[in-house]
């Protein structure tokens, strides 16, 4: 088991024909990730890696039957491209791109909210099952088939955090990269519910930073609903206040978001906090380890 | 994005926000100018910088003279202008150095009943646009939401309704506000949020908001920030971009494509990633050092934007030590350590270097920083890093 895509995950990449989308596309096969299809408007017929470019996301749907989509259009087009991939009945939303307006997001949430889809990103790494299927820019070789789900908001600290969890032995069933917009289409929540009905993952480890109060609330959440060992970290300790951190959802407004109040808020509800960023991978291990 | 009062102001006007008559002035003869031509027996300069603050703030070259003050002539618009234009005003969000007045803004005085205030954001946990207003003017709202949070009233709503009448009528109903203010009230509330929208903006703010005796609704003040993610869709909003009171090197930084925030420390950090950015500046400091800066070269930098990462890293005098710190995903470590090579030669390093790379063909990497001929402090893992260029930095 795993946690929103596995082997059978049949999916198609927006975008497909731009430098991105290809170079990703490739990788992405080369992982084993069943790449079933692309979508370009206006370039229907093309193939990119073996694999039919289609005009719009239902044509790709019909003739392919893709339930899983990576989005890598730019940033003026991805609401459109997301909404074009809900209204095609697409199951897993990935959208990579960067820089999308947060107000455009405002009206995408709402959409994805009615619907059944699972919208991840914008602005993110993507998801990857290890071993099984990777939607995504992340480098597939770090990941290991084994035990821990991962939930992050950040990329490269997110294979940071992976790359420990791999040299430990404890390897990783699902991680997920949540995107570091001030607004995203899943939050930790939603996952750390996944990930407590997923037979296979036995710890969780999720990784944030400063702004917004979206670690304070999945810490209330899992003092209630999650009884699996939790680990975590929070990045931007020493982040002064007012200064956006590069990703737009990073920053410290009116004394909140501050990474002291997340950390607080984390130990309350029981979950290990890993104190240095070189200390996640040991943190999963001590909360297996220990309580619980 | 940030822009200046006065640019707030017309571009609220052009909403259908009431804001008073007013002029820019760039000398103090076009201050005495502007106050004839407003035709008022009182009226307000006020400094335009984009720091907040400036009522309390002082100038540096005059100590005795605020930021915002009340003028009942023009000699007196003059001479006050005189001491504000052309040196600093330090405020509680400038820093010790000031920022420079380089404009002031001349407006029409007016009669307040009441001082309120009024903001707009997008609220993260709800994910709408929210509408903020109290009864308590003039004050940072932090301080009133930290000790009477009771006294601010929140309305979320749709981007493409815009604020209802209904939720106008129950904001005017917390506030007391009642008859014909009560119209004025409502339609200055929903003009705001539809120039909220309209605009793509991320901070719309009006403290203090006013009514004044007359019972008029009024914007006293302006601030807004847009989003520079949706500047793409509003040329001419860039436009009022005033790189006057950016720091230069992060200017520097945002037109080489680098995310670069100047902090006080001294140990200098180039790392491909926000997430990793702020954790290396959090691991020097766990292990005593300071950094200097948050650098993110982003996930496909390349050479020259790596030597240019550097030539800013450097720049910085404070900077006694920096420290690389790579995760290669789709950046490949023997990149990144090529451009390192590359920048080493060409910016010319005058303190250590430490690198740390993991990931994607991070052993290739490794040979080329070692036959590379500079000379590299090389670290295998981030506690490594961190004392090592903590160490080097001492």
């Amino acid at each position: 088991m795993s946690i929103l895509v596995n082997q059978e995950t049949r999916v198609i990449c927006q975008g497909i024909t731009g430098k991105a989308g290809a170079f990703h596309t490739k990788h992405c096969l080369a992982y084993g990730t069943r790449m079933v299809g692309g979508v370009t408007p206006g370039k229907g017929g093309a193939t990119v890696e073996g694999l039919p470019v289609f005009d719009t996301v239902i044509e790709a749907v019909r003739k392919t039957g893709a339930n899983a989509t990576m989005i890598y259009v730019p940033a003026a087009f991805t609401a459109d491209a997301i909404l074009e991939a809900l209204d095609a009945g697409i199951e897993v939303i990935v959208a990579i791109t960067e820089g999308v307006p947060v107000l455009d997001m405002v009206r995408v949430y709402d959409a994805i909210r009615r619907s059944q889809a699972t919208l991840i990103g914008p602005n993110c790494p993507g998801i990857i099952t290890a071993g099984q299927c990777k939607i995504g820019i992340m480098p597939g070789y770090i990941h290991q088939r084994g035990r821990v789900g991962v939930i992050s908001r950040s990329g490269t600290l997110t294979y940071e955090a992976v790359w420990q969890t791999s040299n430990l032995g404890l390897g990783q069933t699902t991680c997920v990269g949540l995107g570091g917009d001030p607004i995203v289409g899943t939050s930790f929540i939603d996952l750390l519910e996944r990930f407590q009905a997923d037979d296979e993952t036995e710890a969780i480890l999720m990784i944030g930073e400063i702004g917004g109060t979206a670690e304070e609330e999945a810490a209330a959440y899992i003092r209630q609903h999650v009884t699996k060992p939790v680990a975590a970290f929070i990045a931007g300790r020493t982040a002064p206040p007012g200064k956006r951190m590069g990703h737009a959802g990073a920053i410290i407004t009116g004394g909140k978001g501050t990474a002291e109040e997340k950390i607080a808020a984390l130990r309350q509800a029981g979950i290990e906090v890993a104190q240095s960023p070189a200390d996640m991978g040991a943190a999963v291990q001590r909360a297996l380890d220990g309580r619980r | 994005m940030k822009i200046h009062e006065f640019q707030a102001k017309q571009i609220l006007k052009q909403a259908g926000v009431p804001v008073l008559q007013a002029i820019v002035a760039r000398s103090a003869d076009e201050a005495a100018a502007a106050f004839a031509q407003l035709d008022t027996p009182i009226a307000v300069v006020k400094a335009q910088i984009h720091a907040g603050g400036r009522g309390k703030g002082t100038i540096i070259e005059h100590p005795q003279q605020h930021g915002v003050q009340l003028v009942r002539s023009a000699a007196e618009a003059e001479e006050v202008a005189s001491r504000i234009l052309g040196n600093r005003l330090v405020t509680i969000q400038t820093g010790p150095e000031g920022q420079r007045v380089r404009q002031v803004l001349i407006e029409q005085g007016c009669d307040i009943a009441r001082e309120l205030y009024l903001g707009i954001v997008v609220d993260r946990a709800a994910a709408k646009p929210v509408l903020m207003v109290s009864s308590e003017g003039g004050v940072e709202i932090e301080k009133v939401a930290a000790r009477t949070p009771e006294r601010i009233f929140k309305e979320h709503f749709d981007p493409l309704a815009g604020l209802m009448d209904f939720q106008a009528r129950k904001l005017c109903q917390s506030l007391k506000i009642s008859g014909p203010t009560a119209r004025s009230a409502a339609s200055f509330m929903k003009n705001m949020c539809r120039a909220f929208v309209q605009y793509d903006c991320s901070l719309a703010e009006i403290n203090p908001l006013v009514i004044t005796g007359a019972g008029e609704m009024v914007a006293l003040d302006a601030k807004i920030n847009f989003d520079d993610n949706a500047l793409f869709r509003h040329q001419d909003l860039v436009e009022l971009r005033d790189l006057d009171e950016e720091d230069p090197a992060e200017v520097r930084a945002a037109n080489a494509g680098l995310s670069y925030v100047k902090l006080d420390g001294n140990i200098g950090c180039l790392v491909n990633g926000a997430g990793l950015a702020m954790s290396t500046m959090d691991i020097i400091k766990l292990h005593g050092g300071e950094p200097a800066n948050f650098l993110d070269v982003g996930g496909g930098a390349d050479a020259d934007q790596v030597t240019e990462a550097f030539r800013i890293l450097l720049g910085d005098a404070n900077v006694k030590a920096v420290l690389v710190n790579i995760f290669g995903g789709i950046m490949r470590c023997t990149t990144i350590a090529e451009a390192i090579i590359a920048a080493y030669k060409t910016v010319g390093f005058n303190v250590p270097l430490v690198v740390r790379l993991e990931g994607t063909e991070v052993e290739e990497g490794r040979k080329i920083l070692e036959a590379g001929g500079v000379d590299i402090i090389t670290a295998a893992g981030l506690t490594e890093a961190a004392e090592k260029v903590v160490a080097a930095a001492a």
